[in-house]
C-alpha cells in the first residue's frame, strides 16, 4: 500500500491550572469591551500544521502522539494537546 | 575547576559569564560551542539568551542538542550544573530540573532590579546556603513564569528544592515583589542532589560594584567552590 500524505492541526494549549494570560487579555480587553460582552472565556494556544507520509491516518496520529511525548513538541507540565485531521 | 560556559545559536549572556567569572572572579572558565563540548569539563553553565530563537518554547531545541546528553551525564555524576534565565528554561525542558517557565503574567518582556531570598540552608555544589541571604540581581527575560502542577511543587519543597523566591524591600514574599506570575514567588530552584541550579535572574550581570549589586559573585562562587 503506498504511502499517503495526511494533514494534522495539533492545537497546545495550557492546562486550566496555567494561567493563560494571553487569552484573559483577548476576551477582558479587546473582545468584551467592543461588543462581544457574552464572551466568557478565551484560551489561547499553539497550532502546528503538520505535513506526515504515513500507511494510514491511524499512523499519523499515533506519529503525532510520539512528538508530543518523545520530543516535548507540548510540555507535559504545562499544556494539554488535541489533534485533528484535515 | 574547569568550567564550560555552553554557547548555543542565540545564546547573548555566555560572554558576560565569562567575564564575571574569568577576570573578576579568576577562575578556569571557558567559551564552548555547543558542538564542541565534550566530557572532559568539571561543571557546565548554561547562559542566557534566545538559544535557537525561543521557537516552539525557550530552550526547548537546545535541550535535545547532543550537548545536552553530555550535561545529562555531568548532573547523574554529581558535577556542578547551573542554568541562568534561558539556561533555567534548558534545563526544565531536558528534565534536568522540574517545572515550566511560561510567559510573563504581564505579556511583556521584563528587565528590572530584583531582590532574591534563599529560603533554604541545604547544601548546592557541596556548599551550605545562609538560609534568608538577601540577593539584588537583575532579571531579563519574557518566559520566566515558574509552573508546576501541586503534586510536583509539592514534592520541589518536601526535598527542599525550591533555592530562591522574590522578595519586595520588606524581604516578604509579596505579590508585588513578583515580577512575572511564578507560582509562590519562585525564582530559582535545584535537583535532589543539589548539583543542578536554574534561576531566572542574571548573577553575572551584577558581579561588579559598577554594575550597581556585586552579589552575583555569590552564586558563581558556589559554583566555582564546588566540592
Amino acid at each position: 500500500m503506498p504511502m499517503k500524505t495526511f494533514t494534522i492541526e495539533l492545537i497546545i494549549e495550557n492546562k486550566p491550572a496555567a494561567k493563560d494570560p494571553e487569552g484573559e487579555v483577548i476576551k477582558r480587553d479587546l473582545l468584551n469591551k467592543h461588543g462581544f460582552e457574552n464572551v466568557t472565556d478565551v484560551r489561547c494556544g499553539k497550532l502546528l500544521r503538520i505535513k506526515i507520509n504515513a500507511n494510514t491516518e491511524q499512523e499519523a496520529k499515533d506519529a503525532v502522539v510520539r512528538m508530543c511525548n518523545e520530543l516535548r513538541l507540548a510540555n507535559p507540565v504545562a499544556h494539554n494537546f488535541s489533534m485533528r485531521v484535515l | 575547576m574547569k568550567i564550560a560556559i555552553i554557547q548555543f545559536p542565540a545564546s547573548n549572556c555566555d560572554f558576560d559569564t565569562l567575564h564575571a567569572l574569568k577576570n573578576v572572579l579568576h577562575a578556569d572558565a571557558r567559551l564552548v560551542w555547543h558542538k564542541e563540548f565534550d566530557d572532559t569539563y568539571d561543571a557546565a553553565i548554561l547562559p542566557g539568551g534566545f538559544s535557537y530563537g525561543d521557537f516552539l518554547r525557550a530552550g526547548i531545541i537546545a535541550a535535545y542538542s547532543p550537548a545536552m546528553k553530555i550535561v545529562k551525564e555531568m548532573a547523574r555524576e554529581g558535577k556542578p550544573v547551573l542554568g541562568i534565565c534561558n539556561g533555567f528554561q534548558t534545563l526544565c525542558e531536558a528534565g534536568l530540573l522540574q517545572g515550566a517557565l511560561l510567559r510573563n503574567a504581564a505579556l511583556k518582556f521584563v528587565c528590572a532590579p530584583v531582590i532574591l531570598k534563599v529560603i533554604t540552608g541545604r547544601k548546592i555544589f557541596g556548599n551550605p546556603l545562609e538560609n534568608g541571604k538577601i540577593i539584588r540581581l537583575p532579571i531579563a527575560h519574557g518566559e520566566g513564569r515558574y509552573f508546576n502542577d501541586e503534586r510536583a511543587l509539592r514534592e520541589l519543597h518536601e526535598n527542599d528544592q525550591v533555592v530562591f523566591k522574590y522578595v519586595d524591600e520588606n524581604w516578604r514574599e509579596s505579590e508585588e515583589a513578583n515580577p512575572n506570575g511564578s507560582l509562590e514567588n519562585i525564582a530559582g530552584i535545584c535537583n535532589r542532589e543539589g548539583n543542578v541550579l536554574g534561576l531566572m535572574p542574571h548573577p553575572e550581570r551584577a558581579s561588579e560594584s559598577i554594575l550597581r549589586s556585586e552579589d552575583g559573585k555569590t552564586i558563581l562562587k558556589w559554583l566555582i567552590n564546588a566540592r
